[in-house]
């Protein structure tokens, strides 16, 4: 195994496009390096990026858009009050993932790069209207998150592709968001179903809307049939009803240890009504 | 001098509570647990494991393994005894603990051994295990224990049952109890209402921290040293010796600190292959298993499926009960059922009652002991069936309980009389808690559950060696699993009369005292905790000799006050009070080292009981629960450390918790465990616990010098009862399956199918 610590993004697409074998790029290391130790997997290249000048910054730009950095932590956005005041349910969701010390680890881009459709961060991205920079050996593209996760462990990126720095949108007033997941516990479990909403309001009445769900189809989905269903209400009991129905509607899970289909999809559409409920009073102020 | 008296008040150290002398170690990583010992020249074992659930050993191929760097050695079954014989029921257990061990002709779990590798590297070790080629013949399996009695199930080991399994069973049901008296018959007639319910529970593993960990060594000249971390190492010497052939005396056997065991740690597992990896290899070897491996391979306890019939009168007299107790404990004899029959009805004094358990195999992993094995499941079915009597008939939980509790004299649902016990203590304490009549919070519900275990003695061997200065050096052979060496110190502390920090208490080795057997049963302050205080008499009689040789007055002329050995009686004559670091000081020239022991097999340990009372609060619409107050009640007989005595009843409650509303083996219908890991296999966090209180009842056992009874294992028998009670309360409607998971919580309330 080959462990690189390139000091450009463009060094570390160089590697991985050369390389043979297994390849894993190296944030916090939190999915990587537990599945290394657990036999999953024994990557031939790891490509460590957070030697990357910059690549733990968190900047909010002058058109109030922000720009985070592909190594910034879960617990540097959590201590980022202003990042929190405008994404509150991007910074929860973040938060909610493992315990204190994988905090100081985890990122963003690890978590959408895993794969994984009960990634707790990636309904909330997808919800805000997160995007990324993809970096590789034809350039740079900025794309929808929504574009990279593929299926259970596998992302849409190219070999030699990696993220560079992932595109928070500007908080526009009478916004907000907020990010719930299930889990039997009250931490440190993964999410049996994972649930973020972002709207934007004008006076009581919803204008825009953005539903995903996770842990309830092979990948992280939006559900625009559940922002429909609330667009141009007040989050009235009749919209909540029919956004309940809409998020069990898109639900395509799976029977499994963590939890079973008609679980799921009952409890999808109770989150969605809960965290609904939540973004929409935030938005309130 | 009475040395047998009970004491059971005027004590200086006895209910105080010290910091625990292993407490340093512990927060600063020097405490050694079972992986962090090292050798000179030490190789790295690792353990090829079946797959399958069931599946014939056809061939295998180590010669690729054999063939790589660094690979020192391989070992199969072959490497072990060859004169260990199977025998129906427990009597096998030698062999099916060698079967256990390391596979014979057929793998019986997904997670079995079936040969090891010991190389230069932990990696090394483990690309040579992969390099390890099995060929198996796929067989059909069973995990289910119902299934697994059913007519069609595959067998998985003919000739195996005891004579006592009814005619016409299913050859996996290996053993059978029955127990009981009275007239059934006469007793439901008697009742005004019968309730009647089935009850299932899932396996559930101890979940220690610590993964089972060892360092062994074995030459050719049979001559060996093994460093594990167990509740047992005289039993671990007794049984390795026998799987490998060697002479129990030539294998020295020393215990490390111990991350948690609860039970599961009373076995063999990984300590007999590193010793034949040692031998073959002729280094040590040092083996660790993953976490994965623990779940896989060691010993969950058993799942089970009850039926349970209750009769009661309208005021509340229990006029008749019966249980019927299947418990699988995997692919081998040993379910502990006839515990489960026998704690089911232990805390009510029945006229008619009977109970009979059935030990089911199946293709899981051999079950071992988990804190009063099979007691905690025989009180979630009973009780359960009490609460909804209680609810039925509208009356309190507790005046019902009180009114059939069993007491001194009263016959056991089992047979004997009981002796002085305190079940109706605890149930009085809790009715008058504060927690009882806290008024409910709309969503919320109440459940109560007693709980009953036998406690037990056991060999153990004590001995005390004063040094020079006063203090004193105690030598215990039961691995401290609660704080025990805390609690021994105490003990003799009190006894010599010196200051409790003038006392190390040490887990030694098995060379350094006799037969110690397990901590295990509740056993080690009772019967460890007797004997050192008989070793401390011990060592006080001598001290007084010497006081009596050099006043030149007869040794029965001196009593032991206050750390001093001082005249007593007519004929003693005037002396001032002599310390005992004065006798000490001069101990060699006036008879040599001055030592207490004690050996014994304490027969007196105490049963013991609780009852526990548990708010609960359940989301109707995702269909989580949370508990929100928690009580334990428990008869300690003497808390010797209060606060280790309190850490037991948390400790128990906190696992209950765990087993009730999470935590199960999760099987695929390929008959491979699901969830072998810390993230799915759902043990309680800090966060899901509310504060545990706890009342210690203290009703002095007759059995020990200082009315100590057992506390480890009674606290978890009634968690799940009264935890399920709450949340059937709660949800309103009757829990029948455990774990109470979110799905099957919503699936009882009809949300969904
Ligand atoms: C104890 C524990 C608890 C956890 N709890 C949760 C939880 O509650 N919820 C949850 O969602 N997850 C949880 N996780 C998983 C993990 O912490 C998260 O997925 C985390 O966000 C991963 O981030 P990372 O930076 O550590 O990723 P890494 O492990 O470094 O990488 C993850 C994947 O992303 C790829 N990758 C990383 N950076 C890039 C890049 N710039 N470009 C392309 N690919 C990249 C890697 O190659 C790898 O495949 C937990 C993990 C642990 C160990």
């Amino acid at each position: 195994m080959q462990y690189h610590t390139p000091a450009t993004f463009g060094d570390a697409v160089a590697i991985a496009s050369g390389a043979e074998g297994v390849t894993r790029f190296l944030a916090g290391g939190t999915d990587v390096l537990v599945q290394l130790r657990s036999d999953l997997v024994e990557p031939d290249n790891l490509i460590d990026i957070k030697r990357v000048p910059g690549a733990s910054d968190i900047t909010k730009n002058p058109d109030g858009s922000w720009t985070l950095g592909v190594a910034a932590t879960g617990a540097e956005m959590s201590e980022h009050a202003e990042l929190g005041r405008d994404w509150p349910g991007l910074v929860e969701a973040m938060d909610l993932i493992g315990s204190t010390q994988v905090q100081g680890r985890a990122t963003l881009t690890g978590n959408l790069c895993n794969g994984s459709p009960a990634a707790d961060s990636v309904p909330a991205m997808f919800a805000a209207g997160v995007t990324v920079s993809v970096t590789g050996p034809d350039g740079m593209r900025q794309v929808p998150v929504e574009q990279i996760p593929a299926g259970p462990g596998k992302t849409n990126l190219a070999k030699g592709e990696l993220i560079s720095a992932v595109h928070v949108p500007a908080r526009r007033a009478g916004g907000g968001d907020a990010y719930l997941r299930f889990i039997p516990r009250t931490e440190m479990d993964i999410a049996v179903v994972g649930c973020g909403v972002n709207l934007a309001l004008n006076g009581d009445t919803i204008t825009e809307a953005r539903v995903a769900l996770g842990a309830v189809a092979p990948t992280v989905v939006m559900v625009p049939d559940a922002a429909a269903a609330i667009v141009g209400t007040t989050l009235d009991d009749a919209a909540l009803a029919k956004l309940s129905e809409a998020a069990a509607a898109a639900c395509n899970p799976i029977d499994d240890k963590r939890g079973t289909i008609a679980f799921r999809t009952h409890v999808a559409g109770v989150l969605a009504r809960r965290v609904a409920r939540i973004a929409y009073d935030r938005a309130k102020g | 001098m009475a040395l047998d008296s009970q004491k059971t008040d005027g004590f200086k150290q006895v209910g105080t509570r010290p910091d625990r002398p292993d407490g340093v170690d512990k927060v600063t990583g020097r405490a050694r647990f079972g992986a962090d010992m090292t050798a000179p020249g030490m190789l790295w074992g690792a353990i090829v494991r079946s797959p399958h659930a069931h599946a014939r050993i056809v061939k295998i191929d180590t010669s690729k393994a054999e063939a790589m760097d660094g690979v020192k050695a391989v070992v199969t079954r072959a490497d072990f005894s060859t004169s260990v014989a199977p025998a129906r029921g427990m009597r096998g257990e030698m062999w099916n603990t060698l079967e256990n061990v390391m596979a014979g002709e057929t793998a019986l779990y997904d997670g079995h051994a079936v040969a090891a590798v010991a190389a230069t590297s932990a990696l090394a070790a483990r690309d040579a295990m992969k390099a390890i080629e099995v060929e198996y013949e796929v067989l059909p399996h069973v995990t289910d224990v119902d299934k697994a009695m059913a007519e069609d199930a595959p067998v998985i080991r003919a000739d195996t049952a005891e004579a006592s399994v009814p005619e016409g069973m299913h050859p996996n049901v290996v053993r059978y109890h029955e127990s009981g008296h009275g007239d059934l018959g006469a007793g439901f007639a008697e009742a005004d209402l019968v309730v009647e319910e089935h009850f299932v529970t899932e396996a559930t593993h101890q979940g220690y921290i610590e993964p089972h960990a060892c360092l062994a060594t074995l030459g050719g000249d049979g001559k060996g040293e093994l460093w594990c971390c167990t509740q047992g190492h005289w039993n671990v010497q007794k049984v390795c010796a026998a799987l490998l052939d060697l002479e129990t005396s030539q294998l020295r056997v020393t215990a490390s600190e111990i991350g948690g065991g609860f039970g599961g740690k009373t076995t063999v597992f990984i300590e007999p292959v590193a010793l034949a990896l040692s031998r073959k290899a002729n280094k040590p070897v040092k083996v660790v298993m993953t976490r994965s491996e623990v779940f896989r391979a060691s010993g969950p306890t058993a799942s089970t499926s009850m039926d349970i019939r209750i009769g009661m009168k309208k005021d509340g007299t229990i006029t008749a009960a019966s249980g019927v107790f299947r418990c699988q404990g995997g692919a081998f004899p040993g379910a502990p059922m006839e515990f489960t029959a026998m704690c089911a009805f232990a805390p009510y004094n029945l006229k008619n009652v009977s109970q009979i358990g059935y030990d089911v195999m199946t293709n899981r992993p051999k079950q071992a002991a988990y804190r009063a094995p099979g007691s905690p499941m025989a009180a979630f079915a009973v009780e359960s069936v009490i609460d909804e009597l209680c609810n039925k008939l509208d009356l309190d939980t507790i005046d019902t309980r009180l009114k059939n509790a069993s007491k001194e004299g009263t016959q056991a649902s089992f047979g004997p009389k009981w002796d002085r016990i305190g079940l109706v203590e605890t149930l009085e304490a809790a009715k008058a808690h504060p927690h009882y009549s806290e008024p409910l919070k709309p969503g919320q519900g109440r459940g109560i559950s007693c709980g009953f275990w036998f406690n037990h003695g056991g060999e153990t061997a004590v001995s005390l060696a004063l040094s020079e200065d006063g203090t004193a050096q105690l030598a215990v052979g039961t691995p401290d699993i609660g704080g025990s060496r805390a609690s021994m110190a105490m003990m003799a502390a009190e006894e010599l009369g010196i200051p409790y920090e003038n006392v190390r208490c040490t887990v030694v080795d098995t060379a350094s005292l006799g037969y110690n057997e397990i901590s295990h049963g509740s056993r080690v302050t009772y019967a460890s905790g007797l004997a050192t205080i008989k070793a401390a008499r011990d060592a006080v009689k001598k001290l007084c000799a010497r006081a009596a040789a050099k006043w030149g007055i007869p040794e029965d002329a001196v009593k032991w006050e206050d750390g001093c050995a001082v005249p007593s009686g007519p004929n003693a004559g005037e002396h001032d009070p002599m310390p005992l670091a004065k006798i000490t000081a001069k101990m060699g020239a006036t008879g040599g080292p001055i030592v207490g022991h004690f050996e014994a097999t304490p027969e007196g340990a105490g049963v013991s009981f609780a009852t526990h009372i548990v708010d609960a609060e359940v989301d109707q619409e995702t269909g989580k629960t949370s508990v929100s107050r928690y009580t334990v009640v428990q008869d300690a007989g003497k808390a010797i450390h209060p606060t280790y005595v309190e850490g037991q009843f948390q400790g128990g409650a906190a696992q209950g918790i765990g087993w009730a509303l999470n935590e199960e083996y999760v099987y695929g219908d390929d008959g491979r465990l699901q969830n072998a890991t810390f993230l799915d296999y759902r043990i309680p966090v800090a966060s899901d616990l509310p504060m545990i209180d706890t009342v210690i009842v203290e009703v002095p056992n007759p059995g020990h010098p200082y009315g100590v009874r057992g506390v480890g294992e009674t606290s978890i028998c009634p968690p799940l009862a009264a935890i399920a009670n709450a949340v059937s309360n709660a949800a309103g409607v009757r829990l029948t399956q455990l774990p109470m998971s979110p799905p099957r919580i919503l699936r009882a309330l009809g949300t969904h199918d």
